[in-house]
C-alpha cells in the first residue's frame, strides 16, 4: 500500500516546468486574441469627472477603451461579487462606477490588437477627479479601530493579573504591509469560444470559485463558462479571491465578441490584496519560575472601507500558553485602500511574530532559557477551548530542533557570541498553524491497460498537488506512478474549494482514497466473477490491489491481473467518482507545530544581517512527500526571512499611494541572502485526524521564522527591534 | 496631439537565429527581445516577471550570454542567436541542468524556473562560480519566490560537478 506515501517522489510536473511546455494563464493563445491594458487612479478616494479616451482610441490598432461609462452590463447585487471566500462587506466592483475607492483602481480598459500598442494608448486616457479627503495611515488612524463583531471569550481577569504579577512584559510590535510578489503577474485569457461561451485561463488558486462569481457577475449559465489554471506561478493566498483583472478581460471579451489577454504589470499587482499593517500589541504576566498568570494579546488591522477583512491574529496566543488569565482582541481601522487577502499563514504569521518576540523579552526579564519558559506553559490541550489535541509533538520539535541547531551552546548574554568583526545571534520561537479540510471530490478514470486518469478542480499552486495526488492514487491502485495521469484546475472537473489554508493535502489525498475504493469494489467484483477464479471464494474486503493485480491477502498467492479482469467482462474502462466528506468532530483540536532555531550574523559597524542557519523542526503529522514537503517548508522560512529583514509595502500618506510597487524596491530574498536551512519532520501520527494522518505543510513553515530571528538579532546586539522588517538602519540608530 | 498616430514608426524586419532555428519576424522598435520571442514566437517558456530586469524571469542565452530579455530591444538583435529553455532540450533529452532541478526540487510553481535554468547554463559557460556562496552570489539576479534557493544552488552544484 505504501510504495509512493512517504517517500521523496519528484514532482509529476517537473518536466513541464523545466522545459517551458508548462503553460500559465496569461501564456495561452487563441484566433484574433486582443490585448487590454489597465489605466489605474491615482488618486485614494473621490469620483471621476470626466474621463476622454478619444486620444486613445485615435491610436491605430486600438479597439476599445472600456469605462464604467462604456461597458457591457454587470451585475449590480452585491450577493453577485461576493466570492466564496469574500470577507463580510460589499465587494469592489471593477469598472463599476465612478468612485474611486484605493490609489491604483482599475478605470478604465483599452483594448488593442497588440499589447504595446494599448500600452501605449493607455497613457493618452485623460481622467479628471473630484478628490475627497482620505486617510491611509494605520498608526494615525489607531484611535478610530473599532472591535470586530465577536470577541475573543476572556478568562479570568487578565487585567488585574498583568497588574500583580511579579514580572510583566507588555510592547508594541508593528507587522508593515507585504504584497505576496508571486513571480507570474497577475494574468487572465479570456477565449471567445462563440455563441456567447467562454474560455477563461485565469491565474487563480479556485477554478470553480472563479467560474462561479464570474457567471454570477456576468449572468451566465454555468455552462457557458469554462475556468482553467493547469498551472499557477505562485500565489501565496493572492489568487483566492477572483482577481480584477478576470472581470475586466471577460468583459472586454463579451464587448468585442473577441478572446481577450489581461496581464497586470508588476506595479498594477500592487493595487490588489496584501497582508495588512497590524499593530500587535502583546502583555504577559510571569511568576518568577516562568508560570503565565496572564496573556494580552490585542491586534489592531487595516481595512478597507467596502469590506470587513480579518484574521486570527490573537487566537494563537490563547491556544498555546497556560495562563489562568487572558484577553484577546481584534480591531479594523478602515483606510482608503484596497481590501487585504489571505497571504501565506494570514494572522499566524503576524501574531505569531508578536507572540514569540514578547515570550523571548519575558525570558530575557525572568533570566530563563527560552525553551524552559515555552516548557513551562506547554500545554497538551488547546487552551482556548480546553480540547485535547489529535496528535501535538511541539516538545519534541523544540528538542530536535534543539538538538540539531546546537541550542545547548548558547550562551544566554546578548552581545556575548562573536566571529571576527560579526556578532553572531541565536534565537528561537514557536510556530502553529490548523489542520484544516474540506470536501473534495475526485473522479478516477482506470482503463484496461492498467492506466489510470484522476482528476479534480483543485489548483497545483507550487504546492505539489499533481505529486501527491499521484502517490495516494498509485498507492490505493496497486499501480506505479508511471501509469498515473492527473488532470487538475479545470471546473468542470469534480468539486474542490480554493486551494488554501494548508488544507488541500489531506483533502485530496482522501477523495483520491474514496474513488480508488470505489474502483477496488469494482474490479473485485469483475475478477470473480470470471469463471474459475481464484479471488471467487475469497471475502471482498479482503482483496487488495497490488502490483497490477487484484490480489488476496495472505500467502495463497491467488490474483487476477487487472487487464485480464477488465477485458473479461469487456470493460475498456471504469470510472468512479466521489465526494469525500470529514466527518465532524468537535472532541479534539487539529493543528501543526514547529520549533524554529535561526542563527544570524551581524557586521557590527555596518549593521548588515545575515540569516545564516536555520533549523525548523515541523510537527504535521504524516508527510506525504518528503522532497516536495521540506521544499514547502524551506520557502515558508524563506518568506520568514523575508517578513524579518526585508519586506515591507511603503505608503506616501501625502499621495495615499504605494512608492515601492515594483519587485526591486520591495525586497524579497535573493539567492546570496539563504544559507542553511535544515528542515526536520518529527514523527508525529495520528490516526485521529484522518485515515492517512495528513495535516498539511503551506503555512506552517513560515510561523515563528520572523520570531526567531528578531529574537537573534537581540541575542547578537541587545538591541529589540519591535518594527519589522529589522533593516540595518533601525540596529544602527 | 491629433497625429499622434502618424508618429508610429515602421515596423523593422530582423531575423533571428532562435534554438537553432532560422526566425524572420517585423517588430516595432520597442519590441523586446521577451515579447518577440513570447507573443510573436509563442516561445512562452520565457517568462514575464516584471519586465523592468528585477526578477531575471525573462533570462534566455544571447549569443551563449544571459541576459534579461525584457530589458533587451528585439531590433538590437538582429541577426543574433538566441537560446530558451525549449531550446536546451536535444532530441528529447533534458539537459544536465533541467534533470538537475528536478532531481532536487528546485523548483514548486515553476515561473522563474526556465530563467533560472537559462541563468545557470549562462553561469557554467562563464566558469566563474567555483563554489556555493560564488553560486549564490552570481545566481542573485534570478528571484524565486517560492524559496527554492538552496535547492537551485544544489541543482547547479550537481550539474557543475557532472561537466
Amino acid at each position: 500500500m505504501n510504495a509512493y506515501v512517504g517517500t521523496p517522489t519528484s514532482r509529476i510536473d517537473g518536466r513541464a516546468k523545466v522545459t517551458g511546455a508548462a503553460k500559465y494563464a496569461g501564456e495561452f493563445s487563441a484566433d484574433g486574441l486582443v490585448h487590454g491594458f489597465v489605466v489605474e487612479a491615482t488618486i485614494p478616494r473621490g469620483r471621476i469627472v470626466r474621463l476622454d479616451a478619444t486620444e486613445a482610441l485615435k491610436v491605430a490598432g486600438v479597439l476599445e477603451v472600456l469605462t464604467h461609462a462604456h461597458r457591457p452590463p454587470l451585475a449590480d447585487k452585491d450577493e453577485a461579487w461576493k466570492d466564496e471566500v469574500a470577507p463580510e462587506g460589499l465587494p469592489f466592483r471593477p469598472l463599476y462606477d465612478d468612485m474611486i475607492k484605493f490609489n491604483g483602481q482599475p478605470i478604465a480598459l483599452v483594448v488593442a490588437e497588440e499589447w504595446e500598442t494599448a500600452k501605449f494608448a493607455a497613457t493618452l486616457v485623460r481622467i479628471d477627479y473630484e478628490q475627497d479627503g482620505f486617510a491611509t495611515d494605520l498608526e494615525a488612524e489607531r484611535g478610530r479601530a473599532s472591535e470586530m463583531d465577536k470577541p475573543h471569550k476572556p478568562r479570568g481577569d487578565a487585567k488585574a493579573a498583568l497588574a500583580a504579577a511579579a514580572l510583566r512584559h507588555e510592547a508594541d510590535y508593528l507587522v508593515p504591509t507585504e504584497h505576496h510578489n508571486p513571480m507570474e503577474l497577475y494574468a487572465t485569457t479570456t477565449v471567445w469560444e462563440g455563441g456567447g461561451k467562454l474560455t477563461v485561463y485565469d491565474k487563480t488558486q479556485g477554478v470553480q470559485n472563479v467560474q462561479k462569481f464570474l457567471c454570477a457577475v456576468f449572468d451566465k449559465k454555468p455552462e457557458e463558462i469554462r475556468v482553467l489554471s493547469p498551472y499557477v506561478g505562485g500565489a501565496f493566498g493572492s489568487g483566492l479571491r477572483p482577481q480584477y483583472q478576470v472581470v475586466l478581460a471577460t468583459l472586454a471579451a463579451l464587448a468585442l465578441k473577441r478572446s481577450v489577454r489581461v496581464v497586470l504589470t508588476r506595479q498594477q499587482m500592487y493595487g490588489l490584496g496584501y497582508r495588512p499593517m497590524t499593530i500587535e500589541h502583546v502583555a504577559l504576566g510571569a511568576r518568577p519560575d516562568g508560570t503565565l498568570d496572564a496573556i494580552s494579546h490585542e491586534a489592531i488591522a487595516v481595512t478597507s472601507r467596502y469590506e470587513d477583512f480579518s484574521r486570527n491574529d490573537t487566537g494563537w496566543a490563547e491556544q498555546l500558553y497556560k495562563s489562568s488569565n487572558s484577553h484577546f482582541s481584534h480591531k479594523l481601522v478602515d483606510l482608503d485602500v484596497s481590501t487585504p487577502c489571505d497571504m501565506r499563514a494570514p494572522g499566524a504569521a503576524s501574531g505569531v511574530c508578536a507572540l514569540e518576540c514578547a515570550m523571548d523579552e519575558l525570558a530575557v526579564a525572568l533570566k530563563l532559557d527560552p525553551i524552559e519558559l515555552r516548557l513551562k506553559c506547554y500545554s497538551d490541550r488547546d487552551q482556548s477551548e480546553g480540547l485535547p489535541y489529535t496528535s501535538k509533538q511541539l516538545r519534541q520539535c523544540y528538542a530536535r530542533g534543539g538538538e540539531a541547531f546546537g541550542w545547548a551552546r548558547r550562551n544566554p548574554a546578548p552581545r556575548s557570541m562573536r566571529e571576527g568583526k560579526e556578532l553572531v545571534g541565536w534565537g528561537m520561537a514557536t510556530g502553529v498553524w490548523e489542520a484544516l479540510q474540506m470536501p473534495v471530490a475526485v473522479r478516477i478514470v482506470l482503463t484496461a491497460n492498467g492506466h489510470a486518469e484522476v482528476s479534480c478542480a483543485a489548483s497545483d499552486i507550487g504546492t505539489g498537488t499533481y505529486t501527491i495526488v499521484a502517490q495516494v492514487a498509485a498507492d490505493a491502485l496497486g499501480l506505479p506512478i508511471e501509469n498515473i495521469s492527473v488532470r487538475l484546475a479545470d471546473s468542470t472537473l469534480p468539486q474542490a474549494p480554493v486551494e488554501g489554508g494548508s488544507w488541500m493535502a489531506a483533502s485530496s489525498a482522501h477523495a483520491v482514497l474514496g474513488a480508488a475504493e470505489e474502483i477496488r469494489r469494482e474490479l473485485v467484483h469483475l475478477a470473480k466473477a470470471i469463471p474459475g477464479s481464484p479471488l471467487a471464494d475469497l471475502d471482498a474486503a479482503a482483496v487488495t490491489l497490488v502490483d497490477g493485480m487484484i490480489a488476496g491477502n495472505g500467502k495463497s498467492g491467488a490474483a487476477v491481473s487487472i487487464p485480464d479482469a477488465m477485458r473479461h467482462s469487456k470493460l475498456e474502462r471504469i470510472e468512479k467518482e466521489k465526494l469525500n466528506q470529514f466527518a465532524e468532530d468537535k472532541s479534539h483540536a487539529r493543528n501543526t507545530h514547529s520549533a524554529v532555531f535561526a542563527e544570524v550574523k551581524i557586521d557590527e559597524e555596518l549593521g548588515v544581517i545575515r540569516v545564516t542557519r536555520v533549523v525548523s523542526a515541523v510537527a504535521a503529522g504524516r508527510i506525504l512527500n518528503t522532497k516536495t514537503g521540506r521544499s514547502q517548508i524551506m520557502g515558508g522560512v524563506v518568506w520568514g526571512i523575508g517578513m524579518a529583514l526585508h519586506e515591507e509595502t511603503v505608503m506616501d500618506h501625502r499621495f495615499g499611494r504605494i512608492m515601492n510597487a515594483n519587485i526591486a524596491e520591495y525586497h524579497i530574498p535573493v539567492n546570496a541572502d539563504i544559507r542553511d536551512i535544515d528542515v526536520i519532520f518529527v514523527d508525529e501520527p495520528d490516526d485521529r485526524i484522518n485515515r492517512l494522518g495528513i495535516k498539511g505543510l503551506g503555512e506552517i513553515g513560515i510561523v515563528g521564522v520572523p520570531a526567531a530571528i528578531a529574537n537573534a538579532v537581540y541575542h547578537a546586539t541587545g538591541k529589540r527591534i519591535r518594527r519589522f522588517p529589522i533593516t540595518l538602519d533601525k540596529l544602527l540608530d | 496631439m491629433a497625429d499622434i498616430t502618424d508618429q508610429i514608426p515602421e515596423r523593422i524586419p530582423i531575423n533571428l537565429v532562435v534554438n537553432g532555428a532560422r526566425r524572420t519576424l517585423e517588430v516595432m522598435p520597442w519590441t523586446t527581445l521577451l515579447d518577440a520571442l513570447r507573443d510573436r514566437l509563442d516561445l512562452t517558456g520565457t517568462k514575464k516577471g516584471c519586465d523592468h530586469g528585477q526578477c531575471g524571469a525573462c533570462t534566455v542565452l544571447v549569443e551563449g550570454r544571459r541576459v534579461n530579455s525584457c530589458l533587451t530591444l528585439a531590433v538590437m538583435k538582429d541577426g543574433a542567436e538566441v537560446t530558451t529553455i525549449e531550446g536546451l532540450v536535444k532530441d528529447g533529452a533534458l539537459h544536465p541542468l533541467q534533470q538537475a532541478f528536478i532531481d532536487h526540487d528546485a523548483f514548486q510553481c515553476g515561473y522563474c524556473t526556465p530563467g533560472q535554468i537559462c541563468s545557470a547554463a549562462g553561469l557554467l559557460a562563464e566558469g566563474r562560480a567555483r563554489d556555493a556562496d560564488e553560486i549564490r552570489e552570481l545566481m542573485s539576479g534570478n528571484l524565486c519566490r517560492c524559496g527554492a534557493y538552496p535547492n537551485i544552488v544544489a541543482a547547479i552544484e550537481q550539474a557543475m560537478s557532472r561537466s
